[in-house]
């Protein structure tokens, strides 16, 4: 068991912001909310999965929507903690901990400023292990469990229950009414025990974060170069350096969809490369040539500071460089490939790992 | 022949330098910063006309770049008293108004906080509607108590209605003359940051009078009859009257021009460069001729505003930084500043405040004022106090240096012999030419920019073709305003989805840059 205090939250939310591939949401926000809360309520609990009774009741909460509207209509504060009860309530029971259902942006954050004003712990497991834009992307999915029941209130307190055939369903359900909330609500849902968080969650990310946070932390303070340090610690690969001559986005559905069209730089002079993503960052590509897709994570740097760059800051003239890393083995099965590979969001690429694809980018070039 | 005539005003010395049609400087002059800016303003033009003989009628262009902005920010000094209203509860809630700005910053901050129901949603509906009576009755509670209103609504850049709806009741209850801050005029989205920089742009309201107002009646007596132009954060030039609504926008136009004059007169294209003024010091990276910019969000005195800025590390050392001996010996420099008193307060013009100025005239590096009237001061305090403003510098130095490598250094602005021509993580130093002026020289080079910000339906026509006529009209836009066509370039293109708007509104804006083409 540990216990996070406002330090904690600082450094997570540099890793979650790493984690996000670009989209996620600001964690700032979520940032700012768990550390008001701990400032009121106390340090927050993080806790393993060992540490939990096995039949023990865990629920995921966070933000559904659009992140640029996140940025501008900030929530109450009170919207996930009535999505939370709400569950609870219809289920009858109570509940054990609290966990992100993604690993990435203000939903990393936001469920421990819940769990710290609930009073619960945040268990140590995700349903992503990187961020992606749709709720049945999640490792629960891939064995059959349902979102459901599945809620979403708005910062009027208006909201909406689910008892949805699946966990595809309850996403088409939950995104269509969070757009009639104004294109961003919280949502709670996922109620799973804890032997069914081991069997099908991703354990460990939370504290992967801390530790990108302390790590990326002591190599500035260190003077050594931030993008190595991260590089290194998630076993990632350099895509691609270049600067950003053109973003164009737009928004549907309550995504941000666009690409990012950038001119190399250094050794990449001469190169075009485009950044395609909803939400998240979900392919990179050289002219027509495949680097990184998803399920595999894409993450952009700035290029002086190695700060992440969300998708919906990206603006003409920032200076990136561009990692690659590997996802989890859990999405690399044929299964996890049809849920969230590049096929699912209309790209015509086979998922190839990226690995894969830079042996054959260095085999080329040599 | 036509002149222009670069002026720059930080908190210790008044810089200007005369420009001919070629931009070559032919006179240049630094003058203390008095009590009344004006006066050295006065002061810094005339002796600049002393220096070669030009037809005043013929001096076309006045261009002032300031830091008195900043400074007020930085020290809290000249800011009025605001009421600042948020429109939006109970959205928003969670993070109330300056919640993201240093505890200390924010309680010395003169601001009134109202948080009250209103807003929109992304697509234009109505989160809540204005409760005017609650509006009402919070501005008859502050009514005498502030001098400017702040309004920041969730969505306001989408629709502004309600912003302009309390700023007529603003206006109906604390008197027509009441300068209002509309946060949608400001910023985009992104709600904190856009709110921060609007409550900014009103506590400097009075500030930023003073200064144009005196501005225009000093060029006046001195015969000028230029057109007036004021260096904004992006190192551009914007009118007269829209610095007076805007003065948030003159911000960070200090480190801008002197990034800029630094690699005018160094001819260096990737450097760092440190301006040393009488208040603070502030560090950046030229990468090919042009500051770096921030990818992050822009910070003034660590608060967050959403403008694109350069990425400027700066401290609160200056000349005129107090330097304190402690009981127990500790030194410690600063962020107070005797600022424009520098020549009445330092030792070495027979003051009372020991400064920065006085420990490098002690140490032997500068040669200012009557270094007689530091020679009684403890060698060993005076390399202890000199280390430790240089290690400021120095740490600065290495936080802005994210290559491998040293890299050169340039120093510039009025404090640039105080430091010493050796510094950690400089591959070497350079202080060029007229280095002294280098803010001055920045903002008289400025270029002009041409913008548009418009909301399009494409309909027929694609999203790239729209970003294209956009970016066409910010070119004419920017030629219009006196660019050269040959140096125009687009700095900004953004598109920004309304979505569920009829017919997919998007709104776009694109900047476009140039150089002021030469006159007659």
């Amino acid at each position: 068991m540990k216990w996070l205090d406002h330090e904690a939250i600082e450094h997570i939310s540099y890793g979650a912001a790493i984690l996000a591939s670009g989209g996620g949401g600001d964690p700032y926000i979520g940032k700012i909310m768990a550390q008001r809360a701990i400032a009121q309520h106390g340090p927050i609990q993080l806790v393993t999965l060992d540490e939990l009774q096995p039949e023990a009741l865990l629920l995921a909460t966070g933000m559904i929507g659009s992140p640029t509207i996140m940025m501008e209509k900030l929530p109450s504060g009170q919207e996930s903690l009535l999505a939370c009860r709400y569950i609870a309530e219809h289920m009858g029971c109570s509940l054990s901990a609290i966990y992100p259902i993604e690993t990435g942006g203000i939903n990393s954050l936001l469920p421990l400023a819940s769990a710290c004003i609930l009073g619960l712990p945040v268990a140590d497991v995700d349903a992503m292990g990187r961020a992606f834009p749709e709720f049945q992307m999640t490792t629960f999915y891939l064995d059959g469990i349902n979102a459901s029941p599945f809620a979403v209130v708005d910062e009027n307190a208006n909201a909406a229950l689910f008892e949805a055939q699946d966990s595809l369903k309850a996403e088409k359900l939950a995104r269509a009414v969070a757009v009639k909330m104004g294109g961003s609500a919280a949502f709670a849902g996922y109620p799973v025990t804890v032997d069914q968080a081991r069997v099908s969650g991703i354990t460990g990310t939370l504290r992967l974060m801390w530790r990108i946070g302390v790590e990326v932390q002591q190599a500035r303070d260190a003077r050594r170069n931030v993008i190595e340090t991260l590089t290194t610690l998630l076993q990632g690969i350099v895509l691609f350096r270049g600067k950003a001559n053109r973003v164009n986005q737009r928004s549907e559905g309550g995504f941000n969809y666009g690409t990012a069209c950038f001119v190399g730089v250094d050794d990449d002079k001469g190169s075009r490369f485009d950044v395609l993503f909803q939400n998240e960052y979900l392919l990179a590509r050289r002219e027509d040539q495949a680097l990184c897709m998803t399920p595999d994570l894409i993450i952009l740097l700035d290029e002086e500071t190695g700060l992440p760059i969300l998708g919906e800051r990206l603006c003409y003239g920032m200076r990136v460089v561009a990692l690659g890393v590997p996802a989890n083995e859990k999405w690399r099965t044929p299964r996890g490939i049809e849920v969230c590979g590049p096929r699912y969001f209309h790209y015509l690429d086979d998922y190839t790992p990226v690995e894969t694809l830079a042996a054959r980018c260095s085999e080329e070039r040599v | 022949m036509s002149w222009s005539l670069g002026i720059d005003v930080g908190g210790t010395h008044t810089d200007a330098v005369l420009l001919d049609a070629q931009q070559r400087i032919i006179a240049h002059s630094k003058q203390p910063t008095s009590a009344d800016v004006m006066q050295g303003i006065d002061q810094a033009i005339a002796a600049v006309l002393a220096q070669v003989e030009v037809d005043r009628g013929a001096i076309r262009r006045a261009m002032l770049g300031t830091t008195q902005c900043t400074n007020a920010i930085v020290e809290h000094k000249g800011l009025q008293p605001v009421a600042h209203f948020r429109l939006g509860a109970p959205a928003s809630l969670a993070v109330p108004p300056l919640t993201d700005m240093p505890a200390d910053f924010r309680a010395r901050l003169p601001v009134r906080l109202f948080t009250l129901a209103g807003g929109y949603q992304y697509n234009g509906e109505k989160l809540s509607a204005l409760d005017e009576q609650a509006v009402r009755r919070q501005l008859l509670a502050v009514r005498g108590q502030v001098r400017a209103v702040s309004v920041c609504g969730i969505f306001s850049p989408v629709v502004a209605e309600q912003e302009q709806r309390v700023a007529a009741l603003a206006r109906e209850i604390l008197g027509v003359k009441t300068p209002v801050s509309l946060s949608s005029e400001i910023g985009s989205i992104g709600l904190l940051e856009r709110e921060n920089a609007t409550v900014l742009n009103a506590v400097l309201s009075g500030v930023v009078h003073t200064l144009t107002d005196g501005f225009r009646q000093t060029l006046a007596r001195q015969g000028i009859i230029a057109e007036l132009f004021f260096g904004q954060n992006d190192g551009t030039l914007m009118p007269l009257h829209q610095a007076q609504m805007f003065p948030i926008l003159t911000i960070a136009s200090g480190p801008t021009n002197s990034l800029r004059g630094a690699a005018r007169l160094s001819n260096l294209q990737e450097a760092l460069v440190v301006d040393v003024g009488g208040t603070t010091t502030d560090v950046g990276a030229l990468c090919g001729g042009f500051p770096r910019q921030s990818a992050m969000a822009a910070e003034i005195g660590g608060v967050r505003t959403n403008f694109r800025m350069p990425d400027i590390a700066s401290i609160g050392l200056g000349g005129g930084s107090v330097v304190t001996v402690n009981a127990d010996g500790a030194i410690s420099v600063g962020p107070e500043s005797v600022g424009y008193d520098l020549p009445q307060r330092a030792l070495v013009f027979g003051g009372d405040a020991l400064t920065v100025t006085d420990i490098a005239v002690a140490r032997g590096w500068a040669d200012i004022g009557d270094a007689a009237l530091v020679a009684h001061l403890c060698p060993a305090m005076v390399t202890r106090a000199a280390e430790h403003y240089v290690a400021m510098v120095e740490k600065c130095l290495a936080r802005m240096n994210t290559s491998q490598n040293d890299m050169p250094v340039i120093l510039v602005g009025g404090g640039a012999a105080l430091l010493p021509m050796h510094l950690k993580g400089a591959s070497e130093v350079i202080r060029p030419p007229y280095a002294g002026v280098a803010n001055a020289t920045g903002v008289a080079i400025a270029q002009v920019s041409g913008s548009v910000d418009t909301i399009i339906l494409p309909g027929d026509e694609s999203l790239e073709s729209c970003l294209q006529r956009a970016e066409h009209q910010a070119r004419e836009a920017a030629i219009a305003a006196g660019a050269l066509p040959d140096t125009v370039a687009v700095i900004e293109l953004d598109s920004l989805p309304l979505g569920y708007m009829p017919a997919n509104a998007v709104r776009i804006r694109a900047r476009a840059v140039g150089t002021l083409a030469p006159e007659g």
